[in-house]
């Protein structure tokens, strides 16, 4: 049974993960056209139901799927071929880090919605975002077009510098609440309050570390402000260049489930993952077991993550309004931010959290 | 063999690469097969490109990755004592930031050579 249970949170996610990137292209143009005071797409439909254009991205995914699978002559062949894998595998792998929900039993099994329930918590995210550089670079190496090594180039340069900022920012986050175990934060962030009122969420514990956080996810996913790794304006589309159908939206797959595997993540370490602000998933059961008995647990399964969904698409809405408001960084700014600014400001936020800690337990 | 969840994180591994690889061969086998020469060539400016591009680069991509490596050491030290912190109490704190002040001088160091300043 938990085996069959696994097999089924390992689908959901996989499900959710492919349809985050075709429904976000969707969502960033027509967010795009309402700030630029446009329409965007809201043709297409299926039998006449448009929808508000909600059957373009099934066009596009059809369009891409029998696109001719280009074929360049001077690329590395091996190289060529496996890098687009590498960011969607990644990307997708670290969304299987996320916990869905909190752990309960179903029919007298143990049932985890999350499929990698390890020890190392957030640090095995981290190994998998950082793997994802290694698709960038090795596309724009082995393209053989300067446009391309540039982009690779860049984005390897930029994803290590703000790997650090990121690494250190979370760091207070261990200290407030002991593990590294994302089940274990987001059950510690529910059951206690602030100050008798607030819950005891990371953002209110650490507000510097989530803003320091918010800013290089942008540049660790590369995206606007920070994508000069595909810059159109100066690179055309840097490491993507070489690329068409199928491979080209590969990249794109792994970007946006990256992107939606951090808004998990920042959801679960700051903003209380997948519990509603003052009830617990105890008092959840509590409502909910009168009414629907022993699917009480499968009901308060779905809205736990329900509640995380709303609040992973209310960050990734926060991608796209920046993508639109800020313009692009160059890139002597963009690496001076990294290791001049945010740098240092991490390892102060470090510094005070840790006093302040040390203040309070120890005296 | 013992059960460790880490054995999850290799078969989640597998299955995914599977997949993926899965739907990149279906797009080549789905697509039409139309070959041109100029359809091959790489996509940079008009004239005849030099087909590499895999040239000597700016040394500051490596003296980044250098520092880099440092640093992100640095940053895995940290995440072990903070685990611990209860434990260690003010000698942890105290240790912690004695090392973290010895690296600050590399740090000053590095900005004082302007290893860091990409306008130069």
């Amino acid at each position: 049974m938990t085996i069959i249970f696994s097999i089924i949170v390992f689908a959901m996610v996989l499900i959710v993960g492919f349809h985050v990137a075709p429904l976000m292209t969707w969502v960033e143009r027509r967010q795009c056209a309402f700030i630029q005071r446009r329409v965007g797409p809201n043709r297409v439909g299926i039998f006449g139901f448009t929808l508000f254009g909600l059957g373009q991205p099934i066009a596009d995914a059809v369009k891409l799927l029998f696109k001719e699978d280009g074929n360049p002559s001077y690329v590395q062949p091996f190289f060529y071929f496996i890098a687009p894998l590498i960011p969607s595998v990644t990307g997708l792998a670290a969304l299987m880090v996320i916990p869905f929900g909190a752990q309960d039993t179903f029919f007298g099994t143990v049932f985890s919605p999350q499929v990698l329930s390890v020890g190392a918590g957030f640090l095995l995210f981290f190994a998998m975002s950082s793997m994802s550089v290694y698709g960038v670079t090795l596309a724009g190496w082995s393209s053989n077009n300067k446009y391309s090594l540039l982009g690779g180039l860049r984005a390897s340069a930029q994803m290590i510098s703000y790997e650090l900022g990121m690494g250190l920012s979370l760091i207070p986050i261990v200290l407030i609440y002991q593990t590294l175990d994302l089940q274990q934060i987001v059950y510690a962030q529910s059951h206690s309050y602030l100050f008798g009122f607030l819950p005891d969420w990371g953002i209110f514990r650490a507000p510097v570390s989530f803003f320091i956080f918010l800013i290089t996810i942008f540049a660790e996913t590369n995206r606007l402000p920070f994508d000069l790794a595909e810059g159109e304006a100066e690179l055309i589309a840097g490491f993507l260049v070489e690329y068409g159908g199928m491979r080209w939206s590969l990249f794109f797959l792994g970007e946006y489930a990256m992107m939606f595997a951090f808004s998990g993540l920042i959801s679960c370490l700051f903003l209380g993952g997948y519990s509603l602000p003052y009830l617990t998933h105890e008092s959840l059961i509590h409502i909910v077991q009168p009414i629907l008995g022993s699917f009480g647990s499968i009901a308060v399964f779905l809205i736990e993550f329900a509640t995380l969904i709303v609040k992973m698409s209310i960050i990734m809405l926060i991608f796209v309004q920046v993508r639109f408001t800020v313009p692009r960084f160059r890139y002597d700014q963009l690496m001076k931010l990294g290791w001049v600014t945010i740098l240092p400001l991490a390892l102060i936020n470090l510094f005070v959290t840790a006093l302040v800690l040390g203040y309070s337990s120890f005296k | 063999m013992i059960y460790s969840p880490y054995y999850n994180v290799l078969v989640v591994f597998i299955a995914l690469i599977g997949i993926i690889t899965l739907i990149s061969l279906l797009a080549i086998f789905l697509g039409p097969k139309k070959e041109n020469q100029a359809k091959k060539e790489a996509y940079e400016c008009g004239i005849p490109s030099p087909h590499t591009a895999q040239q000597k680069l700016s040394v500051k991509f490596y003296l980044v990755a250098i520092l880099f490596i440092l640093f992100d050491i640095e940053v895995i030290f940290l995440y072990l004592w903070a685990l611990n912190f209860q434990e260690l109490g003010w000698f942890g704190i105290i240790e912690i930031f004695l090392f973290l002040g010895i690296l600050l001088v590399g740090y000053l160091y590095i900005l004082q050579t302007k290893a860091l300043d990409w306008e130069s």
